[in-house]
């Protein structure tokens, strides 16, 4: 299998003359202006080309971060507006929260439960689709339709789905003799619940995303892997997998950023209170909906939301790391 | 070997190439259609109106009875021309509300209110158009048109509806469990509560699988209209350690556990699904419900009104209109507001949905007294309404935090509901949730 292997990239750097890179400050001396000029334009041009997508993050993604971080430091109602600072109040307000423990872990719970499967379901339907099928775009493009659907339209359905007392899934469970699952009350099972909602969603976009990373990997590994006598698992652990690293990567880095943002499904499946605000006794309220709950809830007080909205994006930063981490040393250790 | 990749390579892409054309066209259809309507669209409005129209949005939920009225005004009146926005629960448009109202955009022309929501919209009376009009003087009840009025003396908001109530009770189950069903008989049979909890211990020791009231919650809040002060003192401090407060939630968790309740919660969707599976017998109803009940119950044979209510009368609900004062025709919303809330309106939105009028001159419109509902067996609702509002006798105290204290209230119940909760630990979680809320 090495002789397959391309030259890496330090390779061709030591083959370089090593004379070559003090070549270049002599002859820069007896530069005329024009061409000055014409260097500054090669080297500051390409940070001129990428400057847009820059000025707007800070516009739509470093203003509201930083926005957020100034309210989340005063007494801040949503009609009374701006009142008096108050330092790190907030922050300790909402730590002190019974429903701010209760909601994160609500949050890891759902995340653990749709992201895990949700990837794992997503490489196997992946590697199905990667395989010579008839019809194959027809079957590629079909993933994608639950994709499409509102989450809105995809809560109601699965709303009645998961009925404690009418639902269907319920009702089968009472044809076949077994007691009903208290959807709407037991903490775990709403859990289930919401996560099959957020999966149903996911699970065929992820899959595509791999599908494109697994049509890159070149065939002839795959030829040479057969040779060597591996079967297909063994070549989609030692091959698949380790060649679309980053695209995994990728996956489970968005999807850790979308699993503990997940906030329309939970409020959706909330039927039960008016409010909407994740159960009567939080069983599935997530960190997203305590943010809205406590700046747009009855309490309407948007200095704290703010503080919760600070403390939700440290956890993203935090387990997005970790993953990174974890999903590199786990990928090279396949490779090897 | 590098070959043949290259070779399926091209033949991959090759094979690819008709669906990924397919589907240009396809993209290029819809964003052409799209350009096309929207082209459209802007020839219509410059054609059919030179001189400019105004459009005035209404934003209702549950069920107003405006879709006739909106048409009618409509046909009448060329350049102001209305449209309804419609949600489904109060709740749903108090968010809304709060979100927009702090947005400073968005909101409607004219907003509807929940009679319970309404002081707190008094209190925000700076982002709301004074609708003071001497002309109208009279027109209301008087303590609805207190509650639109705020302490400078100006009227925020026009009422639309009253929520005086009656019993709807499913004659079929009661035959059932060898109850009377006649419904001057019933009403006998329901004059105070603990008559009618009563009541109810005999009907579901005969027809089990039935409960004898739709929800805990629903309970609850007719009983909370008969107290004088549920949550908050006159001068508007919250206090919901009195006694009568937790006698009402002894009670109602109490029925809990002996069956009473069917445990839904009320608007839910198993609460909906309830109404076709023989879930409950009876419900408090007032006028706005039937419109409610006969969506829920549609083909359902056994709903009657019974002319009572337990503990005396009752008022549930009411709205008013509200105008913002982010809209950009609060004159021509305030006449269409005027127009909506008037005698002759309300009792056309009355024969639609049953929303009883808060209109002292459309109480003796004959029209109102002689107006009966086929789904509740011709009940002469009306004419019980009227007897409804007549008797009763106690406005609650209704201060800003009231809507408020009343979701946490709700909640607590729910927790008692589901079974996730014992009565007393839900009431400590209650306590702190209003805590939380000065």
């Amino acid at each position: 299998m090495t002789h397959v292997d391309a030259p890496s990239g330090k390779d061709i750097a030591t083959a370089m003359p090593p004379g070559g890179r003090r070549a270049r400050p002599r002859s820069a001396r007896g530069l005329t202006r024009r061409q000055r000029l014409s260097r500054w334009d090669v080297r500051l041009s390409p940070y001129l080309y990428v400057s847009p997508f820059f000025l707007l993050f800070l516009v739509v993604g470093m203003f509201p971060l930083c926005y957020t971080a100034y309210v989340s430091v005063f007494d801040w109602g949503l009609l009374s507006g701006k009142g008096e600072f108050v330092g790190l109040d907030n922050y300790r307000d909402a730590l002190g929260n019974p429903t701010f423990v209760k909601a994160f872990v609500n949050t890891i719970s759902i995340f653990l439960l749709s992201s895990g499967p949700q990837i794992l379901m997503a490489l196997v339907l992946a590697a199905l689709l990667d395989t010579q099928l008839r019809g194959r775009t027809l079957w590629r493009m079909s993933i994608l339709l639950p994709f499409v659907v509102a989450p809105v339209a995809v809560a109601i359905i699965f709303g009645s789905v998961y009925g404690d007392e009418y639902g269907l899934v319920n009702e089968t469970l009472g044809r076949i003799g077994l007691g009903p699952i208290d959807w709407h009350t037991d903490r775990f099972a709403s859990h289930v619940a919401i996560a099959s909602m957020v999966n149903w969603r996911w699970t065929g976009y992820n899959a595509l995303i791999f599908l494109a990373a697994m049509q890159a990997v070149p065939r002839d590994l795959y030829e040479s892997a057969a040779i060597d006598g591996a079967g297909r698992v063994r070549q989609f652990v030692s091959v698949t997998i380790p060649m679309i690293k980053p695209t995994l990567i990728f996956v489970i880095i968005t999807s850790t950023i979308g699993g503990l943002q997940i906030f329309a499904e939970p409020r959706i499946f909330d039927d039960i209170t008016t409010t909407r605000e994740g159960g009567p006794d939080h069983q599935w309220t997530t960190m997203t909906m305590l943010i809205y709950n406590t700046g747009w809830g009855r309490g309407r007080d948007l200095g704290q939301a703010s503080a919760v909205a600070w403390l939700l994006f440290l956890i993203i930063v935090v387990f997005a790391l970790a993953n990174y981490f974890a999903v590199r040393r786990f990928a090279r250790g396949v490779g090897r | 070997m590098q070959h043949t990749t290259r070779l399926t390579g091209l033949g991959r892409l090759r094979r690819a190439g008709r669906p990924r054309r397919l589907l240009a066209l396809g993209a290029a259809g819809v964003l052409s259609l799209g350009v096309l309507s929207a082209c459209g669209n802007e020839d219509a409005k410059s054609a059919d109106d030179p001189a400019e129209v105004v459009e005035i949005s209404v934003a209702t939920f549950n069920e107003f009875g405006y879709e006739a009225l909106i048409d009618e005004w409509n046909a009448d009146n060329p350049d102001i021309q209305v449209t309804q926005k419609k949600v489904g629960t109060w709740d749903e448009a108090k968010e809304n509300l709060y979100t927009k109202l702090a947005a400073n955009s968005g909101l409607s022309d004219i907003e509807a209110i929940e009679g319970d929501a309404m002081p707190a919209i008094l209190a925000e009376s700076d982002a709301f158009v004074d609708l003071t009009d001497p002309e109208l003087d009279g027109r209301w009840l008087d303590f609805k048109a207190e509650g639109a009025t705020n302490a400078d003396g100006q009227m925020i908001g026009y009422a639309t509806d009253a929520g005086p109530e009656g019993i709807c009770y499913r004659a079929d189950l009661f035959q059932k469990a060898g109850l009377p069903t006649d419904r001057a008989e019933v009403a006998e049979l329901m004059t105070t509560w603990d008559d009618y909890f009563a009541l109810g211990e005999q009907f579901i020791a005969k027809v089990p699988k039935t409960a004898w009231y739709d929800s805990t919650g629903g309970i609850a809040q007719a009983m909370l209209n008969q107290v004088e002060h549920p949550f908050e003192e006159a001068d508007g401090t919250i206090n919901v350690e009195n006694a009568e407060l937790q006698a009402l939630y002894a009670t109602v968790t109490g029925n809990i556990a002996k069956g009473l309740s069917t445990t839904n919660a009320q608007w839910s969707d198993d609460w909906t699904a309830a109404f076709q599976h023989d879930g409950f017998a009876t419900m408090p109803c007032p006028g706005w419900m039937l419109g409610v009940v006969e969506g829920n119950a549609e083909g359902i044979v056994g709903w009657d009104l019974a002319d009572v209510f337990p503990g005396g009368g009752g008022n549930w609900g009411g709205s008013y209109l509200v105008v913002p004062k982010q809209s950009e025709h609060p004159e021509e919303a305030q006449k269409v507001a005027a127009w909506l809330t008037a005698p002759e309106q309300q009792v056309k939105a009355f024969e639609a949905k049953g929303t009883f009028p808060s209109q002292v001159d459309a109480l003796d419109e004959p029209a109102l007294l002689g107006t009966s509902n086929a789904f509740f067996n011709d009940a002469p609702t009306g004419e019980i309404l009227s007897n409804r509002a007549k008797a009763i006798a106690v406005q609650p105290f209704k201060g800003p935090k009231y809507s408020d204290v009343l979701q946490a209230f709700q909640n607590a119940l729910l927790r008692v509901d589901d079974g996730s909760n014992t009565p007393d630990k839900s009431w400590e979680t209650f306590l702190s949730d209003v805590a939380a809320l000065s």
